[in-house]
């Protein structure tokens, strides 16, 4: 069912969601920014509408609602184990496309790869999520050729037109909230874009030869370019890799926790084994591997791609690399490569 | 509501063998099957997890070969006398012995590597009529680093075993050199239906596996098993990932055919 809502109509209705739910929108801090005088646009729990950044598109996703950027596994007391309580019990995600794609990404890591994950499986279990539609693309987004444009698997969706608000709502539950708050009720169809200004060339993960791709020089250039500061992968809605912490307080050494806390393989350590060892010590090597493992391993494993095309990476990157660029010299090599 | 597969259990240390300074090898307390070359999380609390494989098996117990070179294992080495480790596990594929059933086996061994593979080569010692033959290279980097001293001299009763050291001095026990320059000098009856096991270092096992190929090995009767940093055990944090392979779940022993194009 499609429903229009004045502004005040639909914070009665985020009023009564909050009552059982946190809300985890997109939100703008202001000055807070990397450069002066420029906001952040982040993630934060809301209660209102107008706490929702609907315009902009964030620099950092939602995914710390579903797998915390530190979060506490159990504690433990001399012998002893307890397991942590989960950061919420219900929550709602306000997203677009492209990020509600990433969640199937991290389902497939987190609830496929492998034995489930109880601590990420307890917070997904309860979790909704409202689309929010995008009419026209943002900079650096390309997710119309990574396919992840258009979605209709949702809970609802919200569009923002001439200061009226438009859902789709597609919880049967939910329907009879936003009937008594609505204006007017019609068909909506979340809005979305076709075209994206950048575009990306997919390498064929059938025919690529990895061998080939993984020796060439053309992650060279990264060597000296990237500085293995991480925030691509803190910012993709893809990455879920994460490293495992003890810590104990400093008041009782004989109590502490154990945490997983998010993890970059970009970053120095990510590979290091005891003794010594470590493996893609140049930043070119990690660049390359992170370019993989997003448009070739991923879907040789899975069948379809890991990269949702949001751009963040390159949103963020302190240096200005493009990840799209990356992609696409990757497919212009593996092409040749195929000829040769 | 799933398992928990990241709460740790108890177990407790019933002996500990110590072959070197900084190389001990735990006898714990475990009730389950496992198999030769899958590892288990061990753990701490308060310093954290390292995988650790399994280095054998019996009634009620698992055998962990820890080396004392990080944050977790020097605990352990501080803090074990008639105490008990937290475990999780055992993961990974391991060794399938029926690959081995019946054929000529070499396992070559570098260093701690010889841990994943002596359940395998136990077995197969113990049970000689199982296989045509076994071959055992084992080598370390001095004579005070070897492992498994007294499991060396039992296999030698039923298997032909070159122990062999970087540099020292040879005797009767022992032999000079690399592990890759005593491969050639083993007899095969046919090279091209022998198996292979290879473990050790990176490079170790890259110039034995190329040694063996020469030698007219074919691929896909070789099998290694890599080493790799791993935070979970069960394929989500991500560190030990290669190409599309996740080396705690896919392996850690895999088929020279998977293995040759694995790069990190």
């Amino acid at each position: 069912m499609g429903y229009r809502l004045s502004k005040d109509g639909l914070n009665a209705v985020l009023a009564e969601f909050s009552r059982h739910y946190k809300l985890y929108a997109p939100h703008r801090f202001p000055y807070q920014g990397e450069h002066s005088d420029t906001d952040s646009i982040r993630y934060a729990e809301v209660k209102t509408v107008d706490e929702i950044e609907l315009g902009e598109k964030s620099s950092h996703t939602f995914k710390e609602a579903l797998i915390p950027i530190s979060e506490t596994l159990f504690f433990f007391t001399e012998d002893n184990i307890k397991e942590s309580d989960p950061v919420h019990t219900g929550a709602i995600i306000f997203l677009r496309s492209c990020d509600l794609h990433a969640v199937k990404r991290l389902d497939e890591i987190y609830l496929n790869n492998g034995a489930d994950d109880y601590y990420y499986k307890r917070l997904r279990n309860n979790v909704k999520f409202v689309l929010l539609g995008c009419s026209s693309p943002f900079e650096n987004c390309f997710c119309v050729d990574m396919g992840t444009n258009i979605i209709n698997e949702y809970d609802a969706s919200l569009d923002v037109r001439d200061g009226q608000y438009y859902v789709d709502c597609k919880a049967s539950d939910w329907n009879s909230l936003f009937q008594n708050h609505a204006e007017e009720i019609l068909d909506v169809v979340p809005s979305h874009v076709d075209k994206t200004p950048t575009r990306v060339s997919l390498p064929d993960t059938n025919t690529i030869d990895t061998v080939t791709v993984i020796k060439s020089s053309m992650w060279d250039e990264y060597d000296s370019r990237c500085i293995a500061c991480g925030r691509c992968n803190c910012s993709c809605p893809t990455c879920t890799c994460f490293t495992m912490q003890d810590i104990f307080y400093t008041d009782n050494g004989r109590v502490g926790e154990r945490r997983r806390v998010w993890a970059s393989c970009m970053v120095d350590k990510f590979t290091d084994v005891a003794g010594g060892g470590s493996y893609r010590n140049r930043y070119g090597e990690r660049m390359r591997f992170k370019v993989l493992h997003k448009v070739v391993d991923f879907k040789q494993r899975f069948g379809y791609q890991m990269c949702v095309g949001c751009g963040r990476c390159d949103d963020v990157c302190p240096e200005y690399i493009s990840f799209s660029h990356a992609v696409n010299k990757l497919s212009k090599l593996s092409k040749e490569g195929r000829k040769q | 509501m799933s398992l928990n597969e990241y709460v740790p259990f108890l177990s407790k240390i019933l002996s500990v063998q110590k072959h070197t300074d900084i190389e001990y090898t735990f006898r714990m307390a475990y009730e389950g099957s496992v198999n030769p070359g899958q590892f288990f999380e061990v753990s701490v609390p308060k310093f954290g997890e390292a995988p650790i494989s399994i280095c054998g098996y019996g009634d009620g117990y698992v055998e962990l070969t820890i080396r004392r070179v990080g944050k977790v294992t020097n605990e352990i080495f501080e803090h074990y006398e008639g105490d008990s480790l937290f475990l999780r596990g055992p993961y990974g594929n391991g060794f399938d012995l029926d690959e081995y059933r019946g054929k000529e086996l070499v396992v070559i061994a570098g260093g701690t590597g010889l841990a994943p593979v002596r359940g395998v080569i136990d077995y197969f010692a113990s049970n000689p009529d199982q296989v045509k033959n076994l071959k055992v290279i084992a080598g370390f980097k001095s004579p005070s680093d070897i492992l498994f001293f007294e499991d060396i001299a039992r296999w030698k009763k039923t298997s032909q075993v070159i122990l062999t050291v970087d540099c020292g001095e040879a005797d009767f026990e022992c032999h000079i050199g690399f592990v890759t320059e005593h491969i050639s000098k083993l007899k095969f009856a046919d090279e091209s239906n022998a198996v292979a096991i290879v473990v050790g270092p990176p490079a170790m096992m890259r110039f034995s596996t190329l040694e063996l190929l020469k030698m007219g090995f074919e691929e896909e009767n070789i099998w290694i098993s890599l080493e790799r940093r791993m935070c979970c055990g069960i394929g989500k944090c991500g560190h030990c990932k290669i190409n599309d392979v996740y080396v705690c779940v896919d392996g850690p022993v895999f088929n020279y055919t998977k293995a040759k194009n694995l790069i990190d």
